[in-house]
C-alpha cells in the first residue's frame, strides 16, 4: 500500500472507441466512453459507480483491470503503474485485482464443471500443488455459501443466485486484494439480491477487500459503497461519501437521478425533476458541460467552458458551473 | 370499486405447461378484480406467475402451456374463456391491450411506427388510410413524443428505448382500451427515462379512464402507481389490498420479508440486510401445505400439511394461517430520514 492508503488511483483515464463507417471500416468518428476520469479507491474501501447505460461505468471498471487498453491516462495500483507494463509484468498484479460480472451465465463456461472454473485461475498463477488447489476451491466455495459437493457440478444446473456466487469463489479463490463488482446483483430476484449483498459485504471484512462496485440502482450502491461516484457520458459528475451524496447533491444530474428513483413507500409524493430527452451520444458528446442538453438550470456558459470536478469539502466534488441550486420541479410529464 | 360488475374479474385461473420433465403449474389458482379506472399491480420475483397470469388474460398463452378448464376470465360479465378466436381478436387490442418489457422486440422493425399504429387502428376502429395515418400522429403526440408528424416516419431502430417504449404506449391506447396491461413496461429503461414513462402512464390513466395492471418486480414502481396491489408467490397470489395497507403493515409473511429484504436509501452496509433464506420453489414441483412455509420464519405445524387460502385482514387479504386471527401488526421498513 502506498502513504496516503490508496491502493488504486487513475488519472486521466480514457477509452475512446472507434466508429467505423462503410465497406473500407473507415474511423469516422470515436465513442468516448470514458474520457478523463481521476479517481482514488482507498484499501478497504468501497467506491459505488453509478449513471445510466452508455455512461461508461462498465468500460472504467474493466480498463481498470486493463481487461481493456485505456486510450490514455494511468493506473496506479499499489504504487505501480499498469498502463504501459507488458503481460508478463502485468501477471502478478492480475491475481490481486479480479472481477464479478452481471451476467453469471455469460460468465461462467458452461462446459466447465464448478471446481474447474474456481481453480481455472490457481492454475494459471501456478499457486500450490494439485491438491492443495482442490482444498482451496472447496474452501471458498463454502466460503460463498455454497456445499462442497456441488464442486462437480455445471453451470446451468444451478440458479441464478447460485451462479452469482460461483462467480464470486472464481474471483476470490486468488485472494484478490481489489475486486470490480460489475452489476453484481443486478439480474437477481430481490429476495436473492439481499442474500449476496449480505455476502459481498461479509467477505469484504474477512478479507479486506476494496470494491470498485458497478451498478444502475441507487439504493443498492448507497447500501454497499462508502463513496459514490456518478457518471455521465464518460465523466465523473460528482464524487461523495455515500450519505452526504444523498443528504446534499450538488450537481443536478445527481439530483435528477435521486428524485427519479422510486422507493417502495407509497404516498410519498415526491418532488420529482422529470429530465426532458435522451442522453445524447457518445461520439458526438455536447461542447462545455455534457449534461447542459437535459439541464434545467443550463445558462450560456455551461456551453462554453467544462465545468471542472471541483472540491465542496468534505470530499464532496462537484463539476458544475452552478452547483447545489435548486431546481424547480415539474409535477407532470413534459 | 362502486360497480357491481367490475371491469375484469379472475377466478380460479390455472395455467399449465406440460413439459418433458412434468407439468409446470406456474399459475396455479388466481384470482382477481379489476374496477373501472382501477390501477392494480401485480408483483412478484421472476417465477412467480405474473407475466404467465397476464398473458393468459389475452388467451395468448401457446402450447405446451394451457388454460386449465374451469379457469374463469370475465370481462364486464363476458366469458373470455368461451369466445372463439376471431372474437377474441375484437377484444385484443380493443377492450384489453398489452405492453411489454422490451419495446424493440414487440415492434416490428420491417414497418414505420405509424404503419404498425395505423394498422391498429385499421382493423379495430375501421378506419380508413388517411384517417388512421392522422390519428396515429394525434397518438405519438398524446404520449409525448416531439415533432410527431415527422417521427411517425421512423423505423423502430431509429428510435431510443424511451421513445419506443412511448410507441408502444401510443399503439396500446390508440383503441381507447379499458384495459391496460403493462408487463414491466420500465425494467429495461434507465431511471431518468423511467420516471418519463411513469409520469406518462399516471397522467394518460387520468385523462383517459383506464383501469391499469401494472407488472412488476419492481417494489418502488408499485408504491408510485397503483392504488391496489396483488402480491404473487410461487403461482399463486398471497396477498392483496389498497397499496398503502400492504406496505405499511404487510399481512402476508412473504410480502413482509420482501419489503424488509430491501435496501432503501439511507441504508448502510453497517446493518445486514434481512435477507429471505432459500429460494423460490420450482413450478413442477410446489412444495405441500404452504408454498412459503419452507422460507417463512413465523411457519408451524399446520403450514407445511395444509394449504392456506386468501383470509381476510383488515382491508387486505392475505393467504396465511396466521390471517386466521385477523389483521395483525406488523413493522415494515425502518427508513433512516
Amino acid at each position: 500500500m502506498t502513504d496516503d492508503g490508496v491502493l488504486l488511483r487513475t488519472v486521466g483515464l480514457k477509452k475512446h472507441f472507434p466508429v467505423r463507417k462503410g465497406v473500407f471500416g473507415r474511423v469516422s468518428g470515436h465513442l468516448q466512453a470514458v474520457d478523463g476520469v481521476d479517481l482514488e479507491i482507498a484499501q478497504g474501501e468501497t467506491l459505488g459507480l453509478v449513471g445510466e447505460s452508455g455512461c461508461g461505468k462498465s468500460t472504467l471498471g474493466r480498463v481498470v483491470l486493463r481487461l481493456l487498453e485505456p486510450t490514455a491516462g494511468e493506473v496506479w495500483f499499489d504504487g505501480t503503474e499498469l498502463t504501459r507494463l507488458s503481460a508478463r509484468q502485468l501477471k502478478p498484479y492480475r491475481r490481486d485485482m479480479q472481477i464479478v460480472f452481471q451476467d453469471s451465465v455469460g460468465s461462467l463456461d458452461p462446459r466447465m464443471r464448478v471446481r474447474e472454473i474456481v481453480a481455472e485461475g490457481l492454475e494459471i498463477h501456478g499457486v500450490a500443488s494439485k491438491d492443495e488447489r482442490e482444498a482451496r476451491v472447496l474452501d471458498t466455495l463454502e466460503r460463498v455459501g455454497l456445499s462442497r459437493d456441488v464442486a462437480g457440478r455445471y453451470p446451468h444446473q444451478f440458479s441464478g443466485g447460485q451462479r452469482q456466487r460461483i462467480g464470486l469463489a472464481r474471483a476470490l479463490a486468488l485472494q484478490p486484494r481489489f475486486v470490480v463488482a460489475d452489476e453484481p446483483v443486478s439480474a437477481l430476484d430481490v429476495s436473492i439480491q439481499s442474500q449476496v449483498l449480505n455476502l459481498l459485504v461479509e467477505l469484504k471484512r474477512e478479507f479486506d477487500l476494496t470494491y470498485l462496485f458497478v451498478a444502475h440502482d441507487l439504493a443498492v450502491v448507497g447500501y454497499i459503497s462508502d463513496r459514490i461516484a456518478v457518471m455521465y457520458l464518460g465523466k465523473v459528475v460528482e464524487l461523495a461519501p455515500a450519505q452526504e451524496l444523498f443528504a446534499r447533491p450538488l450537481h443536478p444530474y445527481t439530483m435528477a437521478l435521486l428524485s427519479a428513483n422510486p422507493e417502495p413507500i407509497p404516498g410519498r409524493k415526491r418532488q420529482r425533476i422529470v429530465l426532458t430527452g435522451d442522453v445524447p451520444s457518445p461520439i458526438d458528446p455536447p461542447s462545455g458541460c455534457r449534461f447542459r442538453t437535459r439541464c434545467p438550470i443550463a445558462q450560456p456558459i455551461c456551453a462554453e467552458q467544462e465545468p471542472p470536478l471541483a472540491d465542496h469539502g468534505q470530499g464532496h466534488r462537484a463539476a458544475c458551473h452552478f452547483p447545489g441550486t435548486e431546481i424547480a420541479v415539474t409535477s407532470s410529464a413534459a | 370499486m362502486a360497480d357491481n360488475t367490475p371491469l375484469l374479474r379472475v377466478t380460479g385461473l390455472r395455467t399449465y405447461f406440460y413439459t418433458l420433465d412434468g407439468v409446470l403449474r406456474a399459475v396455479d389458482g388466481v384470482d382477481l378484480t379489476i374496477g373501472h379506472g382501477a390501477a392494480v399491480g401485480l408483483v412478484g420475483e421472476s417465477g412467480s406467475g405474473k407475466s404467465v397470469t397476464a398473458l393468459s388474460l389475452l388467451r395468448l398463452v401457446d402450447s405446451p402451456g394451457r388454460i386449465e378448464p374451469g379457469s374463469v376470465i370475465e370481462l364486464e360479465g363476458r366469458d373470455l374463456s368461451a369466445l372463439t378466436e376471431a372474437e377474441l381478436e375484437q377484444v385484443r387490442g380493443k377492450e384489453i391491450s398489452m405492453i411489454f418489457q422490451e419495446p424493440m422486440t414487440s415492434l416490428n422493425p420491417v414497418f414505420t411506427v405509424g404503419d404498425q399504429i395505423a394498422e391498429a387502428v385499421r382493423l379495430h376502429e375501421g378506419l380508413g388510410a388517411k384517417d388512421a395515418w392522422a390519428k396515429a400522429v394525434e397518438m405519438l403526440r398524446l404520449v409525448g413524443i416531439p415533432s410527431a408528424e415527422r417521427r411517425v416516419h421512423d423505423y423502430p431502430h431509429q428510435m431510443s428505448g424511451g421513445m419506443r417504449q412511448r410507441v408502444m404506449i401510443a399503439m396500446a391506447l390508440s383503441c381507447n382500451p379499458k384495459l391496460l396491461i403493462a408487463d414491466e413496461p420500465t425494467t429495461a429503461l434507465d431511471v431518468t427515462v423511467q420516471a418519463q414513462i411513469l409520469e406518462l402512464m399516471k397522467e394518460l390513466r387520468e385523462r383517459l379512464g383506464m383501469s391499469i395492471l401494472l407488472i412488476t418486480h419492481d417494489l418502488g414502481v408499485i408504491a408510485e402507481m397503483v392504488d391496489e396491489v396483488a402480491v404473487m408467490y410461487a403461482g399463486r397470489i398471497v396477498e392483496r389490498g389498497p397499496v398503502a395497507d400492504v406496505f405499511a403493515n404487510p399481512q402476508h409473511p412473504y410480502t413482509e420479508a420482501l419489503l424488509r429484504s430491501i435496501p432503501v436509501v439511507g441504508m448502510t452496509y453497517a446493518q445486514p440486510l434481512r435477507a429471505i433464506r432459500g429460494m423460490v420453489p420450482s413450478p413442477l414441483e410446489w412444495p405441500p401445505g404452504c408454498r412459503f412455509a419452507p422460507r417463512c420464519d413465523y411457519a408451524f405445524a399446520k403450514c407445511a400439511t395444509e394449504d392456506p387460502h386468501l383470509l381476510p385482514a383488515g382491508d387486505q387479504e392475505s393467504a396465511c394461517w396466521l390471517s386466521e386471527q385477523g389483521w395483525r401488526p406488523t413493522a415494515t421498513i425502518e427508513v433512516a430520514t
